[in-house]
């Protein structure tokens, strides 16, 4: 059986789209980005609302602090930036600015993750994740595709507290239909399966579902859960999954320290201990190179989560 | 000293007997670190600042930041006798369950704007906040005091290019700088002089001042309410541990409270 892989939308793309459309809704939304709009798309809102972006400049410190105090004051910022300088750059003011206080600020980091590709090593966010998750009371989205990017971003903005949004730059393959919703902290099984369950997150949940094309062949059967929420975590998929089918696998575009992985493999160990495997950067940096290319030489892609899978089962 | 300022004489008395009870009760805490900005903010208090104690979410209230963090008690200190709690819950501080965190936190005391203990936060937070009056059309003044060690941090000058950049007048940053820092001396640690054209070269209407003459604090306050068009910066030369001779421009004395022998004395100079 071959899926039809039909490429869609960034999600960073659908992520402008979204804010777009949220700035017609709700005159309480103000984005400020640190002079990357049109790389993280925030662009889209700043045509259509000018009065309500500020392009900060190549200053991503000053960028958290002044969305604190817009949140402070009753407003909804979103603030965007690459996902290494939002996050990895400046956890002291996310720490203390925004999280210490809890405030209502929601952030978007673009070009998350290697998929940026040929760029390499120093724009790729491959620790934001766990910096984000670390954060008390911080909400943290991983969407898969444009359509559930579209969804999740409508969800933070109407969530009282901090979130972060994870996107990606290349288009993604479509996972969704038209009609589909998500809601915040509700993990959604996009394909049912008794012999194992691999868990993904971002453009890994397209490999997930390749991967249990592949173990069709293998005579297994894989459920795969788009965990688009990695905090808090629908720990009640997470149990279900281990107690159903017996394995796990996690899979994300991120290392393995701190990220979707660690945190599913604390509510097996918890709740329900069974065989778990897991696929991301293990312990080193990317490099420059095609998204394409870099998947495979960091071992993200279908073939690589499908022997992850026969390693689990067979540990059962 | 003119007559009519003789209640803010008495009332920074008063907090800086209350400085010393709370850190010397709580054994830790940065004494001569309030002392040099005492005066800059019981006449921000006192005569300034539009807020209600009894509804700290007003909000039309102006707001105050106290971006050097470890000035807690004297902010702590202001509070109360602004209404916005008992003054007998100050020897609370740094106590488990107290909301007289040991620097302070939002979450944790009602009328606190921010979260401030990790240094040069403090005027991109109150950016923020001015930019929301802004598109409000409001009236609402925002105020951020920060130390002159606490300059040295990045953030503030990416801060003070942002806002000379937008004109943001209805901001004012006070530098209480008394020349001291952790470690040292401000002026052994960096070349942070000349202030005044430091900040004139962001865009900011820098005013210097005497940081313990309430002439001169009042006037500059008010000078910085008169100017449109700029952000205003007040340098407010100052004494680290201004009031107790025995504490006054001590490096020794960072975050060091007094014994209870010290705080006799240091009550009988002050008079209080």
């Amino acid at each position: 059986m071959s899926r039809q892989k039909v490429m869609g939308q960034p999600t960073r793309d659908a992520y402008g789209d979204a804010l777009a459309e949220l700035g017609k809704e709700n005159p309480a939304i103000v984005v400020v980005d640190a002079d990357v709009s049109g790389s993280t798309k925030s662009r889209a809102f700043a045509k259509a609302f000018p009065d309500r972006f500020y392009n900060v400049g190549i200053a991503e410190a000053n960028l958290i602090g002044i969305a604190a105090g817009l949140a402070s004051s009753g407003k909804i910022p979103f603030a965007s930036s690459f996902a290494a300088f939002l996050v990895c750059k400046t956890y002291d003011q996310l720490r203390m600015s925004v999280a210490n206080p809890r405030l209502n600020v929601k952030f978007c980091g673009s070009h998350s993750g290697i998929s940026l590709g040929q760029d390499g090593a120093s724009q790729m966010a491959i620790e934001d994740l766990a910096l984000a998750c670390s954060l008390p009371g911080m909400t943290v989205l991983v969407p898969s595709d444009g359509l559930s990017t579209k969804s999740l971003v409508r969800a933070a903005a109407a969530h009282d507290g901090p979130v972060y949004i994870r996107t990606s730059r290349p288009k993604s393959p479509v996972i969704y239909q038209p009609g589909e919703s998500f809601v915040i902290g509700k993990a959604k099984t996009v394909q049912d399966g008794r012999n194992a369950t691999i868990i993904a997150c971002g453009l890994l949940v397209w490999e997930a579902l390749a991967a249990a094309d592949l173990c069709v062949a293998k005579g297994l059967s894989v459920r795969v859960i788009d965990m688009h929420t990695v905090k808090p975590l629908d720990e009640a998929a997470i149990i279900q999954a281990a107690a159903e089918t017996g394995a796990i696998v996690t899979a994300e575009e991120h290392l393995l320290d701190g990220g979707l992985g660690s945190r599913v493999a604390q509510v097996v160990a918890r709740n329900k201990p069974v065989p778990i495997e897991f696929i991301g950067l293990n312990d080193t940096y990317a490099e420059s190179g095609l998204p394409e290319e870099l998947f495979e030489r960091y071992k993200l892609t279908a073939p690589h989560i499908a022997a992850a899978v026969e390693r689990a089962v067979k540990r059962k | 000293m003119t007559s009519s300022h003789q209640d803010l004489a008495q009332l920074a008395r008063t907090i800086r007997k209350e400085v010393i009870q709370m850190t010397t009760a709580a054994g830790s805490g940065h004494p001569t670190t309030c002392f040099s900005a005492t005066e800059l903010l019981v006449a921000l208090y006192s005569r300034v600042l539009r807020v209600r104690a009894k509804e700290p979410n007003w909000p039309d209230r102006d707001r105050f930041i106290l971006s050097k963090g470890h000035a807690a008690p004297l902010l702590y200190a202001l509070m109360a006798h602004a209404g916005y709690f008992p003054v007998d819950q100050l020897t609370t501080l740094r106590k488990l369950d107290s909301p007289l965190q040991g620097h302070p936190e939002k979450r944790r005391l009602a009328g606190v704007e921010a979260s401030t203990g990790s240094l040069g936060q403090g005027i991109s937070i109150g950016i923020g906040m001015a930019l929301a009056a802004r598109m409000d059309r409001k009236d609402a003044r925002v105020y951020v005091l920060t130390g002159d060690g606490e300059i040295e941090e990045g953030q503030v000058w990416e801060a003070a290019l942002f806002a000379g950049t937008h004109k943001l007048d209805n901001l004012c940053v006070i530098v209480d700088a008394n020349q001291l820092q952790q470690d040292g001396w401000v002026k052994d640690t960096l070349a942070l002089d000349p202030l005044v054209p430091k900040w004139q070269a962001f865009g900011w209407h820098a005013i210097e001042i005497d940081g313990h003459n309430y002439d001169h604090i009042l006037n500059a306050y008010d000078t910085a309410k008169q100017t449109k068009g700029k952000p205003t910066v007040i340098i407010a030369r100052t004494v680290k541990g201004k009031g107790v001779g025995f504490i006054e421009n001590r490096p020794d004395m960072h975050g060091v409270p007094l014994t209870k022998d010290e705080a006799e004395r240091a009550y009988a100079e002050l008079g209080a």
